[in-house]
């Protein structure tokens, strides 16, 4: 894939929480078209770096520059800024009150001042192209956790920003609904789309990101190529993060059913099998192209 | 019979008297249910906020009108502020003026209670999408929070509408208070006048605490479907 220039500087970036200092001095360079996989263990900061990069949260210290325009500025205008920067969240977060449709409607209509008819045909290509078009009407609570994630994600995209940050967006969904949502994100990669994305899949990790970055404790530890990162972690922290996510130890075919970790094993292999056959139902639906 | 009821009414100025008590009781509700309703929301979003003085004193009004009777409320702003600084306000403007006291107080936690039980993302996304602060109390928080706040607003309007005939201790004659005078006036020559009376009140309340009652699972259902 060829990278654009950079679009996104961080800076010696500081944010605290009262005392407590969540990110020391991050630095970070995201180049146009990558996409970053942040990983860590819970608590780091991964969910703070992102929410500091649309001004959910004020910073203490460092820049940040974002196509050139410094967010750090304490001048600037968000409402505008916002826009070029799509964020979606681990949490449901589509708004109750409205449609699927209304959801999608909202930013273009209200923000971005499109006329309705406009706006209802951006509406359309994207709820089509994550196959939720027939379920526009739908409230929330209507839709399953993965489609609501779905029209969360067109949502911000619909405002075509130019970089996409997506938190743990599967992290509350069913292991069956997993699949559906990643494989929005990995549609949107070989688009081409700038993404940083904070994940606890693995797998999906390793398919999709152009690069990895393991933070630790407000800091970046690992900044690498997924083979590189996966295979032969440089650090030991890093490793000893992969090892949580390691399975096949813990097997113990010549006594099957004994302990309750190869329950366990059993369960995980069943969800894949969910999986699995979800793909099945999913190449039925439109695909993103 | 019929006869009995309808010369119950017809005696004298009777009718005229029942609807001038209406008249009374209909003022004071709607005036001072939608004055809470707009000092209310305001005061519900300070309680709902981040400036801690302000949220205490707030805090402390509420408590205040909560624990005192209404009616020492309309004792106090219309017998005690008359005799110590010299104001003489109406009886129905201090009637008014206490219910607002005590509606916009209500209201204002009822408005803190469905702001406060709004999931905190739902302020992150409304941002994230660009929406100006303006757009996300407007199109996000407060159409969500009216749908909590209905029934606590809809219990406290009835609450308030049946609260009223406190007034006629100002001297004011509501229209409780005006049925109480007739019977009392027609009850030898009619003995079935407080039947008749009372009977009316009671539907008039009806007329007016019902529709509201209707209204409100009307857009409960709407809001559900
Ligand atoms: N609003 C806040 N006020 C105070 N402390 C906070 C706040 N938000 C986060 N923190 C703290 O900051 C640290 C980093 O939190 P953050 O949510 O960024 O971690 P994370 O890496 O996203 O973790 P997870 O993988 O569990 O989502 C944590 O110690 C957290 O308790
Ligand atoms: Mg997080």
């Amino acid at each position: 894939m060829s990278l654009g220039p950079d679009i996104l500087k961080i800076k010696d970036l500081k944010k605290n929480f009262g005392s407590l200092a969540v990110l020391k001095g991050l630095t970070l360079t995201v180049r146009q078209g990558e996409v970053l996989v942040i990983i860590g263990p819970s608590g780091c900061g991964k969910s703070t770096l992102l929410r500091c990069l649309n001004g959910l949260e004020p910073v203490q210290g460092g820049q940040i520059i974002f196509g050139g325009q410094y967010l750090t500025d304490p001048h600037i205008n968000w409402s505008r800024t916002r826009q070029r920067i799509g964020m979606v969240f681990q949490n449901y977060e589509l708004f109750p009150h409205l449609t699927a449709l209304d959801n999608v409607l909202l930013g273009l209509i209200r923000v971005q001042k499109r006329s309705k008819t406009e706006a209802l045909a951006i509406a359309e290509r994207w709820l089509t192209r994550v196959g939720l078009w027939d379920r526009r009407g739908s409230f929330p609570r209507q839709l399953s956790g993965g489609q609501k994630q779905r029209v969360a994600i067109v949502r911000a995209l619909a405002l075509e920003p130019e970089i996409m940050l997506f938190d743990e967006v599967t992290a509350s969904l069913d292991p069956e609904m997993v699949r559906e949502v990643l494989d929005v994100i990995v549609n949107l990669a070989k688009d081409g789309r700038t993404m940083l994305i904070v994940t606890h899949e693995m797998a999906f990790a390793k398919a999709v990101a152009d690069r990895v970055i393991f933070m630790d404790e407000g800091l970046i530890v690992e900044d690498a190529k997924p083979e590189v990162f996966f295979e032969n972690p440089a650090t030991e922290r890093a490793r000893r993060f992969l090892n949580i996510f390691q399975f096949s130890d813990i097997h113990k075919p010549q006594e099957p059913s004994a302990s309750p970790l190869a329950k366990e094993a059993q369960d995980v292999k069943e969800s894949n099998d969910a999986k699995e056959s979800n793909d099945a139902k999913d190449s039925k639906e439109p695909e993103l192209s | 019979m019929l006869d009995s009821a309808l010369s119950v009414f017809r005696m004298g100025r009777n009718m005229a008297r029942l609807m001038e008590g209406l008249g009374v009781t209909l003022e004071i509700s709607v005036v001072a249910v939608g004055l809470s309703l707009i000092f209310g929301v305001p005061l519900g979003l300070m309680m709902a906020g981040s400036n801690r003085p302000l949220k205490w004193l707030l805090r402390g009004y509420l408590e205040f009108v909560r624990v005192m009777p209404i009616l020492a409320l309309l004792f106090i702003f219309y017998y005690s502020l008359s005799k110590f600084w010299n104001i003489n306000l109406s009886a129905l403007t201090v009637s008014i003026f206490v219910f607002t006291l005590w509606g916009a107080a209500e209201m204002g936690d009822l408005v803190r209670g469905a702001v406060t039980s709004l999931p905190r993302h739902q302020w992150d996304s409304a941002r994230a999408l660009g929406l100006s602060e303006g757009q996300v109390s407007f199109r996000v928080i407060i159409p969500q929070a009216i749908r909590r706040l209905l029934p606590g607003v809809i219990n406290l309007t009835t609450r308030m509408i049946k609260t009223t005939p406190f007034v006629f201790f100002i001297n004011l004659p509501d229209l409780l208070k005006v049925g109480q005078q007739i019977v009392e006036v027609s009850g030898l020559r009619y003995p079935l006048a407080s039947v008749w009376v009372y009977g009316f009140i009671f539907i008039i309340y009806f007329v007016i605490c019902y529709p509201i009652s209707l209204f409100s699972r009307y857009l409960e259902r709407r809001w559900a479907s």
